[in-house]
């Protein structure tokens, strides 16, 4: 019984979620609540709608932030995937960008564009720009010689073989670069509240922080999680749906 | 070189001149690796060639540069008397590796050739239609390629190169990706089909038996550099079931001699 | 690229970009941007100070312990996932989850429980760091080929041997990939620690130079992190490298 997918999964909740409650009745902090505490937390601010509101608020920075990067991002990746020239101008910047702490420019952009609603939006866009750029450029370039060689043999024109084979080959791992993107903007967008300013989610934090509410606090954090991976299944979903019909139906 | 007997009717009696005319090409890899030394070659229309030669020799080489897909270091080759310089409507090719798109469906895969050529919607589907049905698989047309056995996979790539109705019929290994009953009955649909629509066709194998049962003439490459070792016209009665044909004296002979003068090039 | 028909190297392109930060900065083009000369001096100038140094102590010293601690961690529990089908069901969901959720929102958490030091700033390393690093070593467990496992067994080995000496250099490839990748996260990591941890190393520095408007400061301390990032990462790509050329027979 022990081995039943389910149960193990079950099991695995029930420990991790047990250890927690022990570890907060234990006290082996006084910063550490239990999790019927969080849990009791978490919904007593989704019935004042402290929680709702702050989510709606964090949303902000976060979708215009993805939003410009995934166009950006995507257009910057597939031209430097199709033309040398712009690899060439292109592809060291976005690796010194993909491996260098990025959060380290946070200051800067406060110090140049202060602490409103642009500094975030920035915020979330140098997070999840190179990731997305780095990954549309792999896609075309590992875009299936064999097809590409077939639409040249049924003499395709380069944007016939670019829009009918090329893109929609590389579909998979642009998607993939487009979820750790969107992965890498909640990072983003929760360090600027932390960092910038508290507004959203951030600001639910850091009160709740500075007056010691920790169940408070940690129903907060476990939200912004949650919610980080509810975007990104819905992400893959809509891949599915809309651009790999061939995954939807099993033979 | 054997003359071709007559022990029965072959193909449809087609104009024996020459469809595709190599001359003098040759084919240098960038690092120096030359694949192609001189090759001077006729393909008859209307007449199954194959060539056939030991691994690595520049077989495929041949066939892409005819395609249009390469281009040749030096010499040229002419299709219907005109010069190649590029993929063009009166060649198509048949990949080793199917070449599907893994996105679209059967009936797409198979109207992508004229979909290319900006045919609209539903005249494209019906010829695709056509095709698939005469490659046998009908019903099939709304699968995905990943819903297909190899064998049915290559028969898409197939009814795709039929469809776009060119004259040449390029075809690389085409059957070295299925497994062997599969392959025979391949061999035996291929004729069949090929029989009726007087297409000129290039078939690369490195299989013997393949070679001598599907082929008019075949055409016997060295090692790289390759050059053409030899021509043999099988002279084999086309007219007989295939497991008589396959049993006949002048098909064995025929396999066995081209495997003694392969043999000199395995180490 | 080719330009004049001479053949350009890829890291000149660095240089075009350098030379349009230069003339962004002279045209005042963006607060954001100061003439990329007045970055390099204030380089000089901060690099040798006690300042940097005792920052670059407390950075060096995080890292390391983090990511040791990260490794030492991370590998067997991945290697274990990939080997043993229940210890993967109950920790796969897990790892999962962390290796994508925003980890930094994880780091208050640490900062309530552990204070604000140098073992908050070790922690958010090892949290940054240790979920990829499962992943991939898990990967690298599943991708041995039975034939190398039966062939340990045919031999004797114990559990302990054929792990130390078999499987985790078969894995090797693999583990390396996610160190790195690890690597790369817990520069991040340190770097987002003192960031929220601000009273301590570069994040008290980027605090001071914040408030005080020196802008050009701040850049080249960026540089410098963005170079320490630049310089692990190669070692580590040349690192695998190394170990590449087994990776495709076994």
């Amino acid at each position: 019984m022990l081995s039943h997918p389910l149960a193990l999964r079950a099991l695995s909740f029930a420990l991790v979620l047990g250890a927690w409650e022990y570890a907060g009745q234990s006290g082996v902090s006084a910063g550490f609540p239990a999790f019927s505490e969080t849990l009791a937390a978490a919904w007593a601010m989704i019935a004042d709608g402290s929680l709702p509101r702050a989510i709606l608020v964090t949303l902000v920075p976060l979708s215009v932030g993805i939003a410009v990067s995934a166009v950006a991002g995507v257009s910057a990746g597939v031209a430097m995937g199709l033309s040398r020239r712009w690899e060439w101008l292109g592809l060291p910047l976005f690796v010194v960008m993909q491996a260098a702490p990025l959060a380290a420019l946070i200051p800067l952009l406060v110090l140049a564009y202060g602490v409103g609603l642009a500094s975030k939006v920035l915020t979330v866009c140098i997070m999840a720009l190179p990731v997305i750029v780095l990954n549309s450029f792999k896609a075309i370039r590992h875009a299936p010689a064999s097809l590409v060689e077939m639409g040249r043999s049924f003499q395709g024109t380069r944007p016939q073989v670019v829009v009918k084979i090329v893109l929609p080959a590389a579909s998979p791992v642009i998607f993939a670069g487009l979820r750790l993107g969107l992965a890498a903007g909640f990072i983003g967008a929760v360090l600027a509240e932390l960092l910038i300013s508290p507004t959203g989610v951030g600001d639910l934090i850091t009160y709740h922080q500075s007056v010691a509410d920790y169940p408070r606090m940690f129903a907060a954090i476990a939200a912004v999680i949650l919610l980080s991976v509810l975007f990104i299944e819905a992400l893959d979903r809509a891949e599915v749906l809309f651009f790999r019909p061939e995954r939807r139906r099993r033979a | 070189m054997s003359p071709d007997a007559t022990a029965g009717p072959r193909r449809p009696e087609a104009d024996a001149g020459a469809m595709v005319s190599v001359r003098a090409v040759s084919k240098v890899y960038p690092g120096g690796v030359e694949a192609l030394s001189d090759i001077t070659l006729d393909f008859p229309k209307g007449k199954l060639t194959t060539i056939l030669g030991p691994s690595g020799c520049g077989k495929t080489t041949l066939l892409k540069i005819v395609a249009g897909l390469l281009p040749p270091t030096a010499g040229e080759v002419t299709v219907a008397g005109r010069r190649v310089a590029g993929p063009g409507p009166e060649r198509a090719f048949v990949f080793q590796d199917f070449a599907l798109m893994p996105w679209a469906t059967v009936l797409r895969n198979v109207a992508f050739g004229i979909e290319l050529r900006g045919v609209p919607r539903a005249e494209r589907e019906a010829v695709a239609m056509r095709h698939i049905a005469e490659v046998g698989l009908q019903g099939f047309e709304r699968h995905y390629p990943h819903e297909l056995s190899g064998g049915m996979r290559q028969r898409v790539g197939l009814a795709r190169a039929l469809a776009v109705d060119a004259e040449v019929l390029l075809m690389d290994e085409p059957f070295s990706a299925v497994d062997e009953q599969t392959r025979r009955k391949f061999q035996e649909d291929l004729l069949a089909l090929a029989a009726g629509k007087g297409k000129t066709l290039l078939f690369v194998t490195h299989s013997i038996e393949e070679a001598v049962y599907l082929s008019d003439r075949i055409v016997l490459l060295s090692r790289r550099p390759s050059r053409v070792s030899s021509i043999v016209e099988p002279a084999i009665p086309r007219d007989a079931p295939p497991e008589a044909i396959r049993r006949h004296p002048a098909y064995l002979d025929t396999v066995e001699a081209i495997w003694r003068g392969l043999k000199q090039y395995l180490d | 690229m080719t330009a004049f028909g001479y053949r350009v190297p890829q890291w000149v392109s660095l240089l075009v970009w350098a030379a349009a930060w230069e003339a962004a900065g002279w045209t005042d083009l963006t607060l954001l941007l100061p003439p990329l000369s007045g970055v390099i001096a204030k380089l000089f100038e901060i690099v040798p100070t006690e300042h940097f140094a005792d920052a670059l102590l407390l950075t060096a010293r995080a890292f390391a312990a983090g990511t040791l601690v990260a490794v030492a961690v991370g590998v067997p529990v991945g290697m274990c996932m990939g080997r043993y089908e229940t210890a993967d069901r109950l920790l796969l969901p897990w790892v999962n989850m962390f290796v994508s959720a925003p980890l930094t929102a994880l780091v208050p958490v640490i900062m309530a429980l552990f204070g604000f030091g140098e073992t908050t700033i070790v922690l958010t390393v090892v949290l940054f760091a240790v979920w990829i690093v499962v992943l991939d070593a898990r990967a690298g467990a599943r991708s041995l080929p039975a034939s190398l496992e039966e062939m340990a067994r045919s031999y004797g080995a114990s559990v302990w041997q054929a792990f130390a000496k078999v499987y985790v250099w078969a894995a090797l490839p693999e583990i390396l990939a996610g160190v790195r990748l690890g690597l790369l996260r817990g520069v991040k990591g340190v770097i987002v620690g003192q960031l929220l941890v601000s009273v301590v190393g570069f994040g008290h520095l980027f605090e001071i130079y914040q408030s005080n408007f020196l802008m050009e400061h701040m850049w080249a301390l960026l540089l410098v992190l963005f170079a320490l990032a630049f310089a692990i990462d190669g070692a580590l790509a040349a690192l695998e490298k190394r170990v590449e050329y087994y990776a495709a027979a076994r």
